[in-house]
């Protein structure tokens, strides 16, 4: 059973870390369709530099570099050339494809060693409760404090608030003398870092190895997490988990040779990201205040 | 630094030269990585943007492989004008071969191409049903179309390796996950040109081009429809007032979209597969985005753009084989590419001016 529930929070850590980090860039109005390709730059970027320093932290640091260098990229285009954040964020998942396909195919067949796990002594020897909170990875643990810091920065700090008034009135914060731009590109980098250490998860813990697209959708299942969410970090916690036992119930299904194919059952998490979604929606159209109001919305400065 | 100043019209020489500076930036800044990522960059541009036109037999692949681009493209550019993001088309291709394709199949023996004429609209069918669920979502409960028609291209890809590996499997195909092969009734024929023979691949499905291309243009230009389209798209404020509604343009250019990217489907399984596998389509989909883009959402710039990355497409195949480059690269171009074409578009309505720090 421990080792059910230790197998959930391993896959939806990935979702966690990039629907946090997708949730505090759209908070300041940038909607960022690229979290897949920024996930599997950082996936191939840990897998770089396992191989290449053969320190598993190092792919942590890797990772998140490689993730901020492909939200930079997206920056540069949407905030400071004004372009259409829905078509750039494809686009960068499109051209994160090809990078990473280039770069990763001096890696394939090549495996690294995975992140240690970390014990905190005697919390670890609580029943139940301890192998599962106290002993895990050092991204696992960041997770939580990435959670705590982002929910405690939007609600309870000035520069929280700054940032979402940005992205609810980008005009407005900007009448009012704060750099709108300046804002916008801390929050993508902050979005492309998380949605990075994100996908190094993926080798460093989950499969050791490099394949192409081995994100798998995780990216898109990540921002419709943020919508599930209605933009509140610490439901990302609950919807992660629930992808993640998801993604572990059809795998279980399958070793255990339930009647069902195994496609239908591999379906499962993208038709229930779609089912989310619609449920969530009721909530949203009732209450049009939960989306930042200029999500997706060029800034365009006059000045 | 440098802001942007709102031009008085927008710029016509930008909507042409747009699209091309792109593509040079995008050789340019394509080579820089390869050369830094240690392939030699005049090899590698040979393979990929000239080989393809080095035999008049590959010179008429590129139409082959440019004909599904083409007609998903058409579609993409209906939802795209009209700010409807439906990036599933790769979904519906696969679900508009898949339900031609079994319908072909319920018909062992028939010989005439009629067939195929009811294939096109069962594989319409199959497209448009899959992008009826985005489109129902989003006009009933306003969900977010980008999402759900990208997760049904997975849910797809993932129904169409069930049903060849499981109920369509031919039990004469000695464990390989194929269909029974097509009725001659079902399948594209290859053009003989008398005096040489086929060239390559190519096949009668060019002549769809040939119609749609046209078609699409009369629809975009000249008719209330499209009209409403393109104001939904651009003003959609402007849209409300005069009455259009959203939510039937809406539905309308998912279906139609979703449609043309099935026919797509049944073009490209009848014309180069003859059968049912569990992969028929290698990122058509998702390639169309680009060249609906790259196109400028206009079905004759749709054209050139289909030929274009059709030939990075080829020659891609062709670095493959001689260089070892994975083929994903061309993700690489095109992603850049958009990049450029989208800032070209800021260009046609801002200049560029410079200031000093303050």
């Amino acid at each position: 059973m421990d080792a059910l529930i230790l197998t959930i929070i391993a896959t939806s850590i990935p979702l966690l870390l990039a629907a946090t980090g997708e949730l505090i860039s759209e908070k300041s109005g940038v909607l960022n369709l690229g979290v897949e390709g920024m996930m599997l730059s950082g996936a191939v970027g840990a897998l770089g530099a396992v191989l290449w320093l053969e320190n598993p932290y190092f792919g942590i640091l890797a990772g998140a570099l490689s993730g901020i260098f492909m939200a930079t990229i997206f920056s540069i285009f949407t905030i400071n050339f004004m372009t259409n954040q829905v078509a750039t964020g494809l686009g960068l998942t499109i051209f994160a494809t090809g990078l990473t396909g280039l770069a990763g195919a001096p890696l394939v067949g090549k495996t690294i060693t995975s992140l240690p796990k970390i014990e905190i002594i005697f919390l670890s020897d609580i029943p139940l409760i301890g192998p599962i909170l106290f002993k895990q990875d050092l991204i696992a643990y960041l997770s939580i404090v990435i959670i705590v810091l982002a929910t405690y920065f939007l609600k309870y700090t000035k520069s929280g608030m700054i940032l979402r008034a940005v992205g609810d009135d980008h005009y407005s914060a900007h009448s009012i003398g704060y750099s709108v731009k300046k804002i916008r590109w801390f929050a993508t980098s902050f979005g492309g870092m998380c949605a990075g250490i994100g996908g190094a998860y993926i080798p460093l813990v989950l499969t050791p190895h490099w394949s192409e697209g081995m994100t798998a959708g995780r990216g898109w299942i990540a921002l419709a997490l943020v919508v599930f969410a209605s933009w509140i970090p610490w439901r990302i916690i609950v919807g992660a988990l629930i992808f993640g036992g998801i993604t572990i119930a059809q795998l279980v299904g399958q070793a255990r040779g339930w009647p069902i194919p195994s496609q239908i059952l591999s379906m499962m998490p993208y038709i229930a990201t779609i089912i989310a979604l619609t449920m969530i929606s009721g909530r949203i159209s009732k209450n049009k205040n939960i989306v930042p109001a200029s999500l997706g919305k060029p800034f365009i400065d006059m000045h | 630094m440098f802001t942007f100043v709102p031009r008085d019209k927008v710029s016509k020489n930008w909507v042409i030269l747009g699209p091309l500076v792109s593509i040079f930036l995008t050789i340019f800044f394509g080579l820089l990585i390869f050369t830094f990522l240690g392939y030699d960059p005049l090899e590698t541009l040979y393979q990929v943007f000239m080989s393809p036109f080095s035999r008049i037999d590959r010179v008429s692949d590129i139409f082959v492989k440019a004909c599904p681009l083409i007609i998903i493209g058409c579609g993409l550019m209906l939802c795209f004008r009209a700010n409807i993001w439906n990036i599933g088309a790769e979904g519906q291709f696969i679900m508009g071969a898949l339900l031609a394709g079994s319908f072909a199949l319920m018909f062992p023996d028939v010989e005439t191409k009629i067939l195929l004429l009811f294939m096109f609209l069962v594989g319409f069918i199959g497209g448009a049903i899959w992008a009826f669920i985005p489109a129902i979502l989003k006009t009933r409960l306003n969900v977010n179309e980008i999402l759900v028609s990208l997760m049904l291209v997975y849910v797809a890809m993932l129904f169409i390796d069930f049903i060849v590996r499981g109920p369509l499997r031919d039990p004469m195909s000695f464990g390989f996950p194929l269909t029974k092969p097509y009725p001659e009734g079902a399948l594209i024929n290859k053009i003989p040109f008398p005096g040489i023979g086929y060239l390559g691949q190519l096949h009668y499905g060019i002549l769809l081009i040939v119609l749609l291309i046209p078609l699409s243009w009369i629809f975009i230009h000249k008719t209330l429809g499209g009209f409403k389209i393109t104001v939904l798209g651009s003003a959609p404020k402007a849209a409300k007032f005069a009455g259009f509604k959203e939510n039937s343009i809406t539905m309308t250019v998912l279906l139609l979209s979703g449609g043309l990217a099935g026919i797509a489907g049944v073009v490209e399984v009848s014309a180069n597969m003859g059968q049912l596998q569990p992969e028929v389509s290698f990122g058509y989909g998702f390639t169309a985005i680009i060249v609906a883009f790259l196109g400028r959402l206009n079905p004759i710039g749709i054209l050139f753009a289909g030929i274009t990355i059709a030939t990075v497409k080829l020659g891609a195949d062709n670095a493959q084989m001689t260089m070892g480059i994975p083929k994903v690269v061309t993700g690489l171009f095109e992603g850049i590419l958009l990049f450029f074409l989208l800032t070209g578009e800021t260009l046609q309505k801002y200049q560029i001016k410079w200031k000093r720090f303050k």
